[in-house]
């Protein structure tokens, strides 16, 4: 079982993110995805929070817990989330926008340029894509056929092309930053205990 | 008379979804038929009414949103005599609002689905956090003696499944049927698979169709307390609908003998179908030294203690109440017979705990695991009462 939680701040796609990438588990990677937002006043402004707990079975417990994988895309939603994240778990982070404390070695951090790749693209609204990408190369938690099958209801038809080159494009980044890494594992430590 | 036909393909989505519980709501009601709805947004629940103001002009509905609760839940009432399939959707104070009008709808046998996304009360609460605090709400808040059908959904494809019972369980028992879901499973999305409408089977409202002069709205004393055919408003038949104690023809007859045939018949049409309604999911209760009694979101939490429970060598049975109402007398009561205890953890301060302590009568310790709401449990507290249970 995995446990994900995409944050960030209001705009930055971070429920669409959840969405996207829980649809593709569920539908196409045939296994199970529960997805949950904050929602409410705590969702307004500030850091916003999608999460998403992946199983090879039924999820019960619908909740993220110990998070193994962070997505932090603003400072404020490092600062609020990273401490929750378990020892070993997958940190990633916007690196223009995150300043980190100094790394410790408690958790494995993957920096990724995400809103100045995606306007390279010609968009910073497909940031989120970017890092969907690095987030499948990175955890894979999710295959890249899954996510493109999942995009057309959720992103708007005419920007659909982008999304997929922004997608391509966290997903090429993410595996070259894997292989600098030599193949090692991440994903061990970043698994919780299953429930069958 | 139960006529059961294929769904009409406008109203399925078909295909696999990935989905809230409040959107899976509209669309099982869509499957279903339902082609009216009147309803106030109020959160947690306003995304099952926008789904479903999405959707109907292509089903061939019609949406309406109403001034307030009150003037939903009686358009309702105005909507299924006008021939129609109805629903509508609240949340803690709408579901106090319509209290008054759902005893009109039980009185007057009119088929319709209600459906209450909870959220921590009273009052107006904890808006935007889940509960499950209306459970004997739905049961006791309007006047009178009466009875309701409600079910409990534990996830977006239940909402979507249930949505269809509800509907089919409506028409066959002239009644308001109640989907008492919560904000968790509201807004939580998980894969939700919409069947091909040939595969979805509805029950067609019982119309009258003998001699104009001849109908009579209301139905007492048949076999099992079945309700009697409805027709539509415009139709050229002349009935009368009313709250006031009635005799068959529908009119206000002020008397104890009447009220006696009247009542009964309204209690008697679920009570003596109780057996045909109720429906549940039971887990390793052979054995058992405690069983978990759950219901809704908390009952997924719950799976999750008793397996724990399991792990540590503990007998722990399952059992998930699909429909709360009717309670599941037999089953809690033959399961109080050969346990320990019950365990029944509920996003409340004890409500359907009292009802199984009720059918229990002492013959088991039953140990309530509640909460003032805003949070599903944490298995960890149904854990240690399981425990407590075994001791």
């Amino acid at each position: 079982m995995m446990e994900v939680r995409f944050s960030g701040f209001g705009g930055q796609g971070i429920v669409r993110c959840a969405l996207i990438t829980g649809k593709a588990i569920s539908l196409y990677d045939n296994k199970f995805a529960t997805m949950t937002q904050s929602f409410g006043p705590e969702a307004r402004g500030g850091a916003c929070s999608s999460q998403l707990v992946v199983s090879e079975s039924r999820v019960l417990y619908p909740y993220v817990t110990v998070p193994g994988v962070l997505v932090a895309l603003s400072q404020e939603a490092y600062n609020l989330y990273e401490p929750e994240l378990g020892n070993g778990g997958i940190l990633i982070v916007e690196q223009d926008l995150v300043k980190q404390k100094p790394d410790t070695g408690r958790v494995q951090v993957f920096p990724v340029p995400a809103t100045r790749f995606a306007e390279e693209l010609g968009n910073r609204l497909f940031a989120n894509l970017v890092v969907i990408g690095f987030f499948a190369a990175v955890t894979k938690c999710v295959t890249p056929d899954a996510v493109k099958k999942a995009l057309p209801e959720l992103v708007p038809g005419r920007f659909l092309k982008a999304n997929i080159q922004a997608f391509d494009k966290g997903y090429s980044y993410g595996n070259e930053i894997m292989a600098a890494k030599s193949g090692a594992s991440v994903m061990a430590d970043a698994m919780s205990e299953g429930v069958e | 008379m139960v006529r059961k036909v294929k769904a009409d393909p406008k109203g399925v989505l078909e295909g696999p979804h990935f989905m809230d519980g409040d959107h899976a709501l509209a669309e099982g009601a869509l499957a279903a038929g339902c082609r009216f709805f009147a309803g106030y947004p109020i959160t947690p629940s306003t995304e099952t009414a926008e789904r479903f103001a999405e959707r109907c002009p292509e089903a061939g509905g019609l949406f309406i949103q109403m001034e307030d609760e009150i003037a939903s839940i009686t358009a309702l009432i105005g909507g299924a005599w006008g021939g129609q399939k109805v629903m509508t959707v609240t949340s803690g104070p709408g579901f106090s609002l319509m209290m008054e009008n759902i005893g009109l709808a039980c009185m007057t046998e009119t088929p319709m689905v209600i459906a209450n996304v909870q959220r921590g009360g009273p009052s107006t609460g904890l808006p935007t956090l889940t509960a499950q605090q209306e459970m004997m709400q739905v049961r006791w808040g309007s006047h009178g003696d009466y009875r309701v059908i409600a079910l409990v959904p534990d996830s977006p494809q239940e909402c979507f499944d249930l949505a269809i019972e509800a509907f089919n369980l409506s028409e066959t028992y002239r009644t308001p049927v109640f989907i008492m879901t919560d904000e968790t499973v509201g807004h939580m999305h998980e894969k939700v698979v919409i069947p091909p409408a040939s595969e979805i089977e509805v029950v067609e409202r019982n119309w009258y169709t003998g001699p104009k002069d001849q109908y009579k709205p209301y139905k007492f004393g048949a076999e099992n307390h079945m309700p009697g055919p409805m027709v539509k408003v415009g139709d050229g038949y002349r009935f009368h609908v009313t709250g006031l104690v009635h005799d068959e023809r529908g009119y206000p007859q002020a008397t104890v003998e009447a009220g006696k045939i009247n009542i009964t018949h309204i209690i008697e049409k679920i009570d003596s179908n109780a057996d045909k309604i109720i429906r549940f999911e039971a887990d390793q209760l052979e054995g058992a030294e405690v069983v978990v009694v759950s219901y809704g979101i908390t009952s997924r939490i719950a799976i999750k203690a008793v397996m724990d429970a399991r792990k540590q060598g503990i007998k722990t049975g399952n059992f998930r109440m699909i429909t709360a109402w009717p309670f599941p007398e037999k089953q809690i009561r033959e399961i109080a017979s050969k346990v320990k205890a019950i365990v029944v953890p509920e996003i409340n301060y004890g409500q359907m705990v009292r009802e199984v302590e009720r059918v229990a009568g002492g013959r088991c310790k039953v140990i309530s695991v509640n909460s003032t709401g805003g949070a599903v449990h944490d298995p960890s507290e149904i854990l240690a009462a399981i425990k407590e249970g075994r001791s």
